[in-house]
């Protein structure tokens, strides 16, 4: 065991914090080898950010010890963290979109030796060593903004290494990647292992970066509840250690006999986007609409409730056709759409929890012009109640919220308009896996109840564990409609890649 | 095919501004062939020192990610100030000592914009809203609202100083003043500090993202801080140069003129969101709207609808690459 501590990284030994009474981590040991990737789980709150903070010198710990390459560190900030070689790269990227990929790369390794000039020639050296050492050729005068996020994500891990990471922490660094990015990820990841340098995920979405970790530690409500090698973990056995419970699936019931057909989707294109995307929608039946990032998937979900202007085709609910391309006749037609990026178009995340839901019974409650307010908002704190969203204040802003919380206020502002086709683009991006779980009870609950819930997601076990017909989609078409019941996860995986 | 020319060439603001400059002088010497002479061009110059020294320093702003509506106000108040306080101490002081105090009042004025904006972490445009209104107040209440012609003399010789002037054959009268090293004074030494310091490169990284600047370690507060300073500098530069050339020291010029100078900076490819701006962008802007100002006569239009064409021009100039860039961003979605 000492040799270990000697030779570790990072060693963390009885670490505990304590905001204000509230105790986010109890007295957790830590350590991380060189070359060693560690995964760290956790659900939101379980303390993961707090330790992260910790070993980034961004907050310090309550009682405990800190020793980062071979040295106690008593008095921690993010300076000394950095100069140590501690390097996280956090999951919107820290980039600047204005200047160009060799400047990101270089620019605080340029800090941190106190250059008083700006030298092009030597910055561009810096950022192509660095993109070297990982193989990959980005241009160097792009700007950042003009980047695919994986790109970005390159750069970031570029600028890492250009100031000597011998640690490098990345938070969530596979939810905005397709599979063929996390591939390449994985093998950067492997290289940098090989040449000693260490790294820990934080992450709710595990499958992926389990592959290439050594190590997995689990934190729950601030305590580490199991740590191991990785090859002893799956993604069941992670779920049951970050929620404390077993989270089953359960696979949808079936389709009530006699329903009828709600939605009906013909021939519906778009130049560039879609081409004749046919299809049937039951009452209660949950449809999932698959394919990789840029498949078209998401701009059918747009399409089908008007917020992308198809070329040609034709949507009807029960036989009536509806404007194409008129978020408000889809609106009038009880079709909901739950955006994918919650933040950006799905919520208004400074204004509160019940305003947020409430928004979406306004014209429901007015009353010669005038709103009645009590009505509303009693109306929106019962859909909260009923779907269960944790929240201490309905009145707190709703970005105070968890993501599951979020997502849950989401659906309840469509809900309380009684959809009849209810789309959900992503239903669980950024969501942890309990609340997954949650969602999925929800989305089955919904369709028991004769809503056709039309479900867009790449996570393949939430489409096996909601969908009762799956259609697969590649370069705008739909190239596969299969059973839900009976396909398996490799068999989707595989009708997905090929 | 081009490759001298920067990749996107065509599609930069620059390249948007020279184009309406190039075609606007085409049509002004066709309308009138007196117009392309030498003496338009001194003319034009001379219209340009001060808004040119004001927009520079506005562009900086802007690409920090800040606003200021207060460097007219700082400008007036600096000249105002320090020409008051020469007559009463010292009339015959020498010009250079006089632009120094200007400078000096200037940037302890900026200080105070920076002091609001960086350490206590304020809104830029209220605090230099704030700012604007009480500079301007404290100068007329407190040190004077009545315009002196009679300056110290010092001052009177730097007007009279240039660096060229004659008549060409033709008999078109030119000349370029001293002022006009100032202003090419300050475009150096800012392009300077943007392009070649790592404190300009940080104005640029704060201004594309200020959280990120604070992660990677750049000290955002003094960064800020140095902006509004030089800011003000400038500010006191431009204000001395405007009361000397004009041979007067008027409480009530400048003000009002901010909103032109942002519009010039942000015709020339600043946005407000900050992060962007370039010293040749920020130049023709100023030409396009000096020009704009003072030459739209001679095609033609009467200058009651100076204003109408500048806002016209500001609505394209800024309007047409949002609306390719907003393009650009639904194909690639």
């Amino acid at each position: 065991m000492s040799s270990e501590r000697d030779t570790a990284f990072v060693d963390l030994r009885a670490i505990t914090k304590r905001y204000a009474g509230v105790t986010a981590l109890d007295s957790v040991d830590f350590s991380v080898q060189p070359g060693e990737a560690v995964c760290l789980a956790g659900e939101n709150g379980s303390g993961k950010s707090t330790l992260i903070k910790i070993i980034s010198g961004v907050e310090p710990a309550t009682e405990g010890t800190i020793r980062i390459a071979g040295q106690e560190r008593r008095t921690l900030n993010p300076r000394i963290s950095a100069a140590a070689g501690v390097m996280v790269i956090f999951q919107d990227f820290s980039l600047f979109p204005n200047l160009s990929v060799a400047e990101n790369i270089a620019f605080a390794t340029q800090l941190s030796t106190h250059e008083r000039f700006y030298k092009s020639r030597a910055t561009k050296e810096i950022a192509r060593k660095a993109l070297e050492r990982i193989g990959v050729e980005i241009d160097l005068d792009t700007r950042v903004e003009a980047l695919p996020v994986a790109q970005k994500q390159l750069v970031a891990i570029c600028r890492a290494l250009a100031s000597q990471a011998q640690l490098i922490i990345m938070d969530e660094p596979t939810t905005a990647l397709t599979e063929k990015e996390v591939r390449r990820l994985q093998g950067i990841i492997r290289m940098l292992k090989e040449e000693g340098v260490a790294v820990i995920f934080v992450s709710h979405k595990l499958a992926e970066v389990l592959e290439v970790s050594e190590k997995v530690v689990v934190l729950r409500n601030g305590k580490k509840v199991a740590e191991g090698p990785a090859t002893e973990f799956d993604t069941k056995s992670l779920t049951y250690h970050m929620t404390g419970r077993d989270v089953p699936e359960v696979p949808p019931s079936d389709i009530m006999p006699g329903a009828e057909t709600l939605l009906q989707v013909r021939g519906l294109s778009k130049a560039g986007a879609f081409e004749d995307i046919d299809f049937d929608l039951k009452t209660g039946e949950v449809l999932g609409i698959t394919g990789l990032l840029g498949s078209g998937r998401t701009s059918v979900a747009k399409a089908l409730f008007g917020l992308v202007s198809p070329d040609a085709g034709s949507i009807s609910i029960d036989g009536k056709t509806i404007p194409t391309g008129d978020p408000q006749a889809a609106s009038e037609a009880r079709i909901g759409y739950v955006p994918e990026d919650r933040l950006t178009e799905g919520l208004f995340l400074n204004q509160s929890i019940v305003r947020n839901v409430a928004v979406g019974r306004l014209d429901a409650h007015v009353n010669g012009g005038w709103l009645n307010m009590s009505a509303l908002v009693d109306e929106a704190a019962d859909w909260l109640k009923r779907l269960k969203v944790k929240a201490s204040d309905i009145e707190a802003p709703v970005q105070s919220l968890s993501g599951g919380n979020q997502q849950r206020v989401a659906l309840a502002r469509w809900l309380s308009r009684a959809p009849r086709v209810l789309i959900l683009n992503g239903p669980s991006v950024g969501v942890d896996v309990g609340s997954k779980a949650d969602i999925h009870d929800i989305v089955r609950d919904l369709a028991s109840t004769g809503i056709g819930v039309i479900v867009i997601s790449d996570d393949l076990p939430e489409l096996l564990a909601t969908c009762h017909r799956i259609l697969v989609m590649r370069d705008g078409r739909i190239i596969d409609a299969l059973d839900g019941k009976s396909v398996t996860e490799e068999d989707l995986a595989h009708r997905l890649a090929s | 095919m081009t490759n001298w020319l920067p990749k996107d060439f065509w599609t930069r603001n620059e390249t948007l501004v020279a184009g309406v400059i190039i075609a606007f002088c085409v049509l002004a010497t066709l309308s009138d062939p007196r117009f392309f002479t030498i003496t338009t061009v001194s003319d034009l110059l001379r219209a340009s020192i001060v808004i040119g020294i004001l927009a520079v320093g506005a562009m900086l702003v802007l690409v920090s990610g800040g606003i200021d509506v207060s460097f007219t106000a700082i400008a007036v108040f600096a000249m105002y100030a320090s020409t008051v306080f020469f007559l009463a101490v010292w009339p015959d002081a020498p010009w250079p000592l006089i632009f120094v105090v200007s400078i000096l009042i200037g940037s302890l004025l900026g200080a105070i914009n920076g002091f609001f904006i960086a350490f206590l972490g304020l809104p830029t445009l209220i605090v230099t809203l704030g700012t604007l209104s009480i500079f301007r107040g404290f100068l007329l209440t407190f040190i004077g609202s009545q315009r002196i012609s009679a300056l110290p003399p010092s001052m009177r010789d730097f007007s009279r100083g240039v660096l060229a002037r004659g008549t060409t054959e033709a008999g078109n009268f030119y000349s370029i003043p001293w002022a006009a090293l100032a202003l090419v004074f300050v475009i150096v030494l800012t392009w300077f500090i943007l392009k070649k310091t790592m404190l300009g490169r940080s104005i640029y990284a704060i201004g594309g993202s200020v959280e990120s600047a604070r992660r990677i370690g750049i000290n955002v507060t003094w960064t800020q801080f140095f902006v509004y300073v030089y800011v003000g500098a400038l500010a006191g530069l431009a204000g001395i140069i405007h009361g000397s050339v004009g041979r007067m020291a008027d409480p009530f010029s400048l003000v009002g003129l901010e909103l032109s100078v942002i519009a010039a900076v942000v015709l020339g490819g600043a946005r407000l969101i900050g992060g962007y701006g370039t010293l040749t962008g920020t130049l023709l802007g100023v030409a396009l709207i000096v020009i704009v100002q003072n030459s739209l006569i001679v095609v033609g239009i009467p200058t009651t609808w100076q204003s109408v064409t500048i806002g016209i021009l500001i609505l394209l100039g800024t309007g047409v690459p949002a609306y390719r860039a907003k393009r650009a961003a639904a194909r690639a979605g």
